[in-house]
């Protein structure tokens, strides 16, 4: 069995360096310009936080690995070592002050995707055992139990039950060849259990054919949060597993980021093959629906509401226009925040950092920035599609005393539908 | 006793040909072994392609986001003000440009040289401020090492020499032109092994940035 | 040569139908030439006129008779080839009437009569590769001019051969030549440089010699200052268009016809320092810019070796295409070699890749 040592870690970032992770550390003048795309230091105003300097250990390893002044400096001694020490210190810099929400990606002059090699960091981090105590045993649960938060297929059971008594609607278990395979966070399962609602509502609304799958139900990967590859594979096969066992056409991804991440996009590349199946987010889903006329909705609300785009499903992810047509369609006030789309601002609670009981404190100071967005916006209500960012924003409006309620954006269409006769 | 001659001669010669040299040999290496790390394959369905992306961003990255320009206006300024005058003065300087066509077989049309000479200023004003800005930016000073500081003055030698020898300030003027081109030939031979690279691998950095955004049908 | 065997430098003048006019106005031009202050032109005029013939021997070595040519070629008599007539050469390959050992003969009773007050001029770079390169009636140059100098006033270095080693000299070097300096370091040495030099600049070395006694003010290749000052660039006609950036691109293009800089054609009046600009050639005739060539740069040293005449003084003196083309090839192999080194590691290191699974995500120590 392998442990968690400084060999192990050294070596896993000697893995992760390719081509682009080179080519950005070639090109980076430290110009400082990543730190005003990233809310831990514009909130803070402490330079520690400076995106690119997050991945020093990283960089020393590239350069002395795969450069040949590197390698030159380390024969004569002059380049600093990667230390446990260094690891140790910078496991704040890496975890509790990056959400890998890739704003800095976006303003890097030279064009450098930090948040990319964050995410490739984490995988030395992990390896030499110097990632957050709260996600490891996050990673152990949903290896172990088969969700980060403990929770077993019974209690998902037990709140489908309760759903169909309440709504009288119909929540298809385990049906092999249905053509759409949800998955559901568990956020949602325990938190928020209209979403399951919603989707049964809206699929009953459209007439597909759907399952929810017993032994797939969990979208969460917290191998990507803690960024280990092999954990997430192993938790991202499970769907795969599932999803081929049912014989679905789509996998439909919650309304979470990184879930949407990790089985949108890391998913095939983890298993090393092309799924059989496609992947869709639900936002997207539910905006092809709306364009093919399979849903209609009614009564759109006046009320001035605002829109969260989570990081992973927008800048990250791509779902950037679908959100803004489903709002336009139940709600005749929409307002946007100052930067949104693929310039908005992370809640602070992406990337596992709202998991890391550690990073808490500087989570929520660094919140004032989402707190200001949506206050300048005036709205009513927020909306957005991500279980995570929405208990986050709740967290954060109480921290800060703000009253202000949230709704997920496919519990809000599904409220609109139109009534079935 | 030929002093200032023989220095312009070396410089122009023997050593002008070694600065060519160790720089074009340094930008291959440091390009193979970045190319040569290669980049995992992406098995998950595209919904967007990756190329044009990439080669959207390499050019849409030259302007700043908003939000940022407010934040930070003199790193930007300061950033465009010497890569300008540095532009200008290198490629648009006519004997610049006969260097370029003796070397690659072409030129282009010069600027008449008072509008390189304020380039030139333009650019020299442009460094002083980075570097001010570099040593008071609590970011930029913190990102700081040494460098950053080597790679300043190798900028800013040439531009400087050239400026004094242009103007005849030193005398004579062999010795301003050879410590001009000295002072390329530090720049040329330190270039692949420093922070210049960029000069090069933005174009790479960028287009990976844009083609794996554009991949994922975002614009980056 | 002259037929002048007595009286001073001003009876030579008269008798030649120089008028005091005359002779005042060259005074006052060799004085403003010489950046001497005007009060100095009485003086001048008083010291030439009284001059007495000082004794000149002129020593060819490796050269090509152009410096002879140029002092000596001019149609009409001026007064700088009446100074050059009135000084007493006493040795001249090209010019002496007398031949062979009568030759040598004259030159040791010079050397004799005038010991340490003789005026030496050489033109022509001496060779130390062999002795036998050049030779002066059997006897190398070396020893020439190693006996000559001993009792020399001063030398004057006569063109860019005497004074930098000039086309002899140039790249490889062949007969291992030498500059005067190199070989008379304990006199005083004054470069006359240029292929050919400007002949006023000797006469004006000359008068600033007989008025003075003394070597005017030289720079640091020891040239006069009062000539060598300046480069071409700056006092070029034609530098206004340099600074406007506008330039002739071939000799007969529209920018060569309305006189544009020359700059692009090699030109290299920036680095080259002489008064062709202000002086011209010829009687003040013209000079190589006004006549539509850029300049040699032939006054400074090493100028044959200083890249092509026809390029553009930015162009570096080797084959920098063939340079780049040599890198590019042995870039491309190293660059292939760090490649592979770079792929080996990352190879390895995916090969050493240990699973890391929940159990072993704490450190253990």
């Amino acid at each position: 069995m392998s442990k968690a040592t400084l060999e192990r870690g050294l070596n896993a970032f000697r893995e992760q360096v390719d081509a682009p992770v080179a080519a950005f550390f070639s090109s980076c003048v430290s110009c400082g310009i990543c730190a005003e795309a990233c809310l831990f230091y514009t909130e803070t105003g402490d330079p520690k936080y400076t995106p690119i300097r997050k991945l020093e250990p990283l960089r020393r390893v590239w350069e002395q690995e795969y450069t040949l002044v590197g390698k030159l400096k380390k024969v004569v001694g002059l380049a600093a070592p990667v230390t446990d020490e260094l690891l140790q210190e910078w496991q704040e810099l890496l975890y509790d002050s990056c959400t890998l929400c890739g704003r800095c990606s976006m303003v890097c002059p030279v064009g450098n995707d930090i948040a990319y090699m964050v995410r490739r960091a984490r995988e030395g981090m992990v390896a030499s055992g110097n990632s957050p105590k709260d996600v490891q045993a996050a990673a152990e649960r949903a290896v172990r139990i088969g969700s980060p938060m403990g929770i077993k297929y019974k209690a998902l059971a037990a709140q489908v039950k309760h759903i169909e008594a309440d709504s009288g609607l119909t929540i298809p278990i385990d049906v092999e060849g249905a053509d759409y395979m949800p998955l559901l966070s568990s956020m949602e399962v325990i938190n928020f259990p209209e979403y399951i609602e919603s989707l049964a509502r809206i699929f009953t609304h459209a007439g597909l054919s759907w399952t929810l799958c017993s032994e797939a139900f969990e979208a969460t990967n917290t191998g990507i949060q803690i960024g280990s590859s092999d954990i997430a594979r192993e938790l991202v096969q499970r769907i795969v597993d599932g999803a081929e066992k049912l014989k679905v056409k789509y996998v439909i991804a919650p309304e979470c980021g990184h879930a949407y991440t990790s089985i949108r996009w890391e998913g095939p590349d983890l298993i090393g093959k092309p799924f059989p199946f496609k992947v869709l987010h639900i936002l997207e889903l539910l905006d092809e629906l709306r364009a093919s006329g399979r849903i209609k909705t009614e009564n759109p609300s006046h009320e001035r509401m605002t829109f969260h785009d989570p990081c992973s499903i927008g800048r990250k992810g791509g779902v950037i226009d679908a959100p803004r047509r489903l709002m336009q369609m139940v709600n005749s006030n929409f307002v946007e925040m100052q930067d949104h789309g693929k310039w908005n601002w992370c809640c602070g609670g992406g990337g596992g950092v709202s998991a890391n009981t550690e990073a808490e404190a500087l989570r929520l100071k660094v919140f004032k920035r989402k707190k200001n967005q949506i206050e300048e916006t005036g709205a009513d209500k927020l909306v957005t599609a991500c279980a995570n960012c929405r208990l986050v924003i709740e967290e954060g409006l109480e921290e800060y005393r703000v009253e202000l309620p949230i709704e997920g954006l496919t519990e809000l269409v599904a409220r609109h539908l139109v009534e079935d006769k | 006793m030929n002093e200032s001659m023989d220095f312009l001669l070396w410089t122009r010669g023997t050593a002008f040909d070694v600065a060519v040299a160790i720089f074009v040999v340094g930008i291959l290496i440091r390009l193979f072994e970045i190319i040569s790390l290669g980049r995992a394959a992406n098995l998950a369905a595209p919904k967007g392609s990756e190329f044009l992306p990439g080669m959207k961003t390499i050019l849409t990255r030259t302007l700043p986001e908003g939000g940022t320009f407010k934040r930070q206006p003199l790193t930007i300024l300061a950033g465009y003000l010497f890569h300008i005058g540095l532009l200008v003065s290198l490629l648009l300087f006519i004997p610049h440009i006969e260097l370029f066509r003796e070397t690659f077989g072409f030129g282009w049309p010069g600027l008449p040289n008072p509008i390189v000479d304020a380039a030139a200023v333009l650019g020299i004003v442009g460094l002083l401020a980075a570097l001010w800005n570099r040593l008071t930016n609590p970011v930029m000073k913190l990102l700081s090492d040494k460098e950053d500081y080597l790679v300043w003055v190798l900028t800013f030698l040439p531009l400087l020499t050239g400026y004094l020898a242009y103007h005849r300030m030193i005398n004579p003027y062999p010795l301003a032109m050879g410590l001009h081109i000295l002072s390329i030939e530090l720049l040329l031979v330190l270039f692949p092994f420093t922070k210049l690279m960029h000069t090069f691998t933005l174009f790479l950095a960028r287009w990976y940035n844009g083609a794996m955004s554009g991949r994922r049908g975002v614009e980056s | 040569m002259a037929d002048l065997t007595t009286g001073t430098l001003g009876d030579t003048l008269r008798r030649n139908g120089v008028s005091r006019r005359g002779f005042l106005k060259f005074c006052t031009a060799t004085a403003s030439m010489m950046a001497l202050p005007p009060s100095m032109v009485p003086v001048l005029a008083a010291a030439l006129d009284n001059a007495q013939r000082p004794s000149v021997i002129w020593l060819s070595f490796q050269e090509c008779t152009g410096c002879t040519e140029s002092l000596t070629r001019s149609h009409t008599p001026t007064l700088e080839s009446l100074i050059f007539d009135h000084i007493s050469l006493d040795y001249h390959h090209t010019l002496q009437v007398a031949s062979g050992h009568a030759a040598e003969a004259a030159r040791e009773a010079a050397m004799q009569a005038s010991a340490g007050k003789y005026l030496l001029v050489v033109d022509g770079s001496i060779p130390l590769g062999n002795p036998g390169f050049s030779t002066i009636a059997g006897v190398s140059n070396l020893q020439i001019l190693e006996e000559t100098a001993a009792g020399a006033a001063a030398v004057i270095a006569m063109g860019s051969c005497a004074a930098f080693g000039g086309l002899p000299k140039a790249d490889p070097n062949p007969t291992g030549a030498v500059a005067v300096r190199d070989i008379v370091t304990d006199k005083p040495v004054i470069n006359v440089s240029g292929c050919p030099p400007i002949p006023v600049v000797i006469t004006g070395v000359l008068a600033h010699y007989l008025t003075f006694g003394t070597l005017p003010e030289l720079d640091q290749y020891s040239r006069p200052k009062a000539f060598y000052g300046t480069s071409i660039h700056d006092r070029c006609y034609r530098r206004p268009f340099y600074d406007k950036g506008l330039f002739a691109n071939t000799f007969d293009d529209e920018g060569a016809k309305k006189g544009w800089c020359l700059y692009k054609l090699g030109c290299k009046g920036p680095m080259t320092y002489n008064a062709c600009a202000t002086v011209k050639w010829n009687e003040g005739t013209s000079w190589p810019v006004e006549s539509g060539h850029g300049c040699l740069g032939c006054s400074q040293p090493d100028f044959w070796d200083a890249g092509g005449f026809y390029n553009a003084l930015s162009i570096p003196v080797g084959d920098i295409s063939r340079t780049a083309s040599y890198a590019v090839a042995a870039g491309v192999a190293l660059g292939a070699a760090a490649a592979g080194i770079n792929r080996k590691t990352k190879t390895e290191a995916n090969r050493q890749h240990s699973t890391v699974t929940v159990d072993d995500l704490e450190k253990t120590s």
